[in-house]
């Protein structure tokens, strides 16, 4: 019982990191139609600023979370700016190069910065909770309510603010949404920005259960691909219900089949659905 | 200036810069300047191959490095562990990357642009997982040893520095008439077809399931053939040869010299090379600068130095064209005739 439950949680907490890091993918998808390589840069980059403003200056984690939100958003504004606007009109491999491009620029500064070394984050929330028996990390705790807070505050956003609707009248329909009035410079700059601060938040929560090093972003960014591929690339929640999916396959698979090869279960998912449904699992999401 | 740069595209061009590689280890003042240009000459073969299916065929192959990989553990396991001969498993190291590349190519071309680009990203990242992971077979991280180095049947001594740059050199030529010849035949024709629209291609009665394969065939067959030489050279391979940054280095090469262009490959691969060699305390940060680099090209010059120059010196050769064919107008408003190319 108790190990099943630690099963769950488990899963819950990948599939939260996950999920919120496919989200700021499928947005910008559903937006620009581009596969941001770099976003796993970007998350990347998102634990690095943690760790710098709390070791390096001593602030609290949920300011150095905010701050480092902050930064990342700006800096995937500034790629949208200075990168992806210019290839607007460019052929389709252009920008996925592009974007190779910032990834790797990105990784090269995080190095030059804080050497290839892995690096632990500590965080104020290291004790372990108690229910009859069942054992709860706070920090797993704090990921998944922190996740979930996100996601929910994301759909609030999208759904009843003028603002996130302009996201939603974009991804819908480009043409419908000029007709209205829309700016599309400004939803791009927008969805940029929240792409990059769920990036930053998921690896400021991830980070003190795992480490901090350059590479981090590699799988997280190549799972991601898996679950928008999965849940339809440009649907949101096709993204949470895809996240959750691998989280629960990873967390199971690790444990009853082999935890050396659990990076590979979402490999071999997305291999397996894409030989039988090359438009992904739920094809057409939000548009 | 035109005429200088004729020089360049002349058919003779190609033998002076055999005549160049080919002298290169008698003017090096180290061998180890033979040795980085030997190196660079396996990755350019490997680039080639990337060239046919991204360059030609327009499909972004991310997996290309782990292909690389494959080449250089099936020659490094048959040669180390299983004690065969250099020259057998070096056509086994070519044949195991072609047939991954045929069964991985079946599944992954019927996806389109963006799925072919992450699905590729994840093949080269499960061979990377596999290589690290598969330690009855590969080792893990310890990696490799005691490659065969190529057997030269008691005649050459390949395990030297400059007899291999002699071998790496003949495998170049080799690739980059391969690749002259296949861009100039209808099946190179045909990638160009797919790569400028599949609807277009189809509309021409061309298949495009089969010949996507066959493009991604021989591009994993490139990128096999270059492994092994690498491994038989390196003589000890580790998990880090399937790093996905290597085909992230192989793609910055490509666009550097100009994808779909014949001597892109060659002239990117082997000028970043040098740049990164000169530049040592680049190493590691090479990154920094390439990235942006990248980028800018991109956006600026897609076409890479290769392209550009072959574009510039077309609409040159055009414009002098004109100029010729109407003398009168010549002396007043040479500068009035627009380009078209």
């Amino acid at each position: 019982m108790n190990l099943l439950f630690q099963q769950v949680l488990n899963g819950l907490t990948l599939g939260s990191i996950y999920g919120l890091v496919a989200l700021g993918l499928t947005l910008v998808y559903g937006i620009l139609h581009i596969p941001n390589f770099a976003h796993g840069a970007l998350y990347m980059v998102g634990a690095f600023a943690s760790y710098f403003f709390m070791t390096d200056l001593g602030l609290h984690y949920w300011i150095a979370m905010l701050l480092s939100g902050g930064v990342v958003a700006v800096l995937a504004m500034l790629c949208e700016r200075l990168v992806f606007h210019p290839l607007r009109n460019a052929p389709p491999i252009h920008d996925k190069i592009a974007a190779i491009g910032i990834l790797l620029f990105l990784e090269a500064v995080v190095q030059m910065f804080w050497g290839s070394d892995f690096r632990r984050m500590a965080s104020p929330f290291g004790g372990i909770l108690r229910f009859d028996g069942l054992i709860i990390p706070e920090q797993r705790l704090l990921i998944i309510v922190g996740a979930f807070t996100l996601m929910l505050a994301l759909h609030l956003f999208l759904r009843k603010t003028m603002l996130g609707s302009t996201i939603i009248a974009m991804a819908q329909s480009r043409e419908g949404a000029f007709l209205v009035g829309i700016d599309a410079n400004r939803v791009a700059m927008l969805t940029f920005a929240i792409s990059g601060m769920l990036a930053a938040f998921a690896a400021t929560l991830y980070a003190p259960i795992n480490l901090v090093y350059p590479a981090m972003g590699h799988l997280v960014i190549m799972k991601a691909f898996v679950i928008i591929v999965l849940g339809g690339m440009g649907s949101i929640p096709g993204a949470i219900v895809g996240a959750m999916i691998l989280g629960f396959a990873e967390s199971f698979g690790g444990f009853y089949l082999s935890s050396d090869y659990k990076d590979i279960i979402a490999f071999s998912l997305l291999v397996v659905i894409l030989s039988f449904r090359p438009t992904g699992l739920f094809a057409k999401g939000a548009h | 200036m035109r005429r200088f740069a004729s020089l360049f595209t002349h058919p003779a061009a190609r033998w002076v810069l055999l005549a160049l590689a080919l002298g290169f280890p008698f003017v090096a003042s180290s061998e180890y300047q033979v040795y980085v240009m030997a190196t660079a000459f396996i990755w350019a073969i490997a680039v080639y191959g990337l060239n046919i299916i991204t360059g030609y065929c327009g499909q972004l192959n991310l997996a290309h490095g782990g292909f690389f990989a494959v080449g250089a553990y099936a020659l490094a396991i048959l040669t180390s562990d299983h004690g065969w001969n250099f020259w057998p498993a070096f056509l086994a190291a070519g044949l195991v990357s072609a047939a991954l590349g045929a069964a991985v190519g079946v599944v992954s071309l019927r996806l389109k642009e963006h799925y072919f680009a992450i699905f590729t990203l994840c093949v080269g990242f499960i061979i990377y997982l596999l290589i690290d992971k598969w330690e009855a077979l590969t080792h893990g991280a310890i990696g490799i040893r005691g490659i065969a180095a190529p057997d030269g049947f008691g005649l050459v001594d390949f395990s030297q520095t400059r007899p291999f740059y002699y071998l790496a050199l003949g495998f170049l030529v080799l690739a980059i008439w391969f690749a002259g010849r296949l861009a100039s035949s209808l099946l190179g024709r045909t990638f160009m077809a797919i790569r400028n629209g599949d609807a277009l291609a189809q509309s021409l009665g061309i298949d495009l399931m089969r010949n996507k394969v066959l493009a991604f065939v021989l591009s994993t067959t490139y990128a096999g053939v270059a492994g092994a030489l690498y491994a038989s050279m390196i003589r000890f391979i580790g998990p880090e040869e399937a790093n996905p940054n290597h085909t992230f280095d192989m793609i910055t090469y490509l666009l550097i010299g100009g994808f779909g262009t014949l001597f892109g490959p060659l002239a990117g691969t082997v000028g970043v090379v040098w740049i990164t060699q000169s530049l040592q305390f680049l190493e590691d940060y090479r990154m920094v600068i390439f990235g942006p680099l990248i980028v800018v090209l991109v956006i600026f010059m897609p076409r890479g130095v290769v392209g550009t120059f072959l574009g510039w010196k077309l609409r040159k050769d055009a414009e002098a064209a004109r100029a010729d064919a109407r003398p009168g107008v010549d002396g007043m408003s040479g500068t009035e005739v627009k380009p078209h190319a």
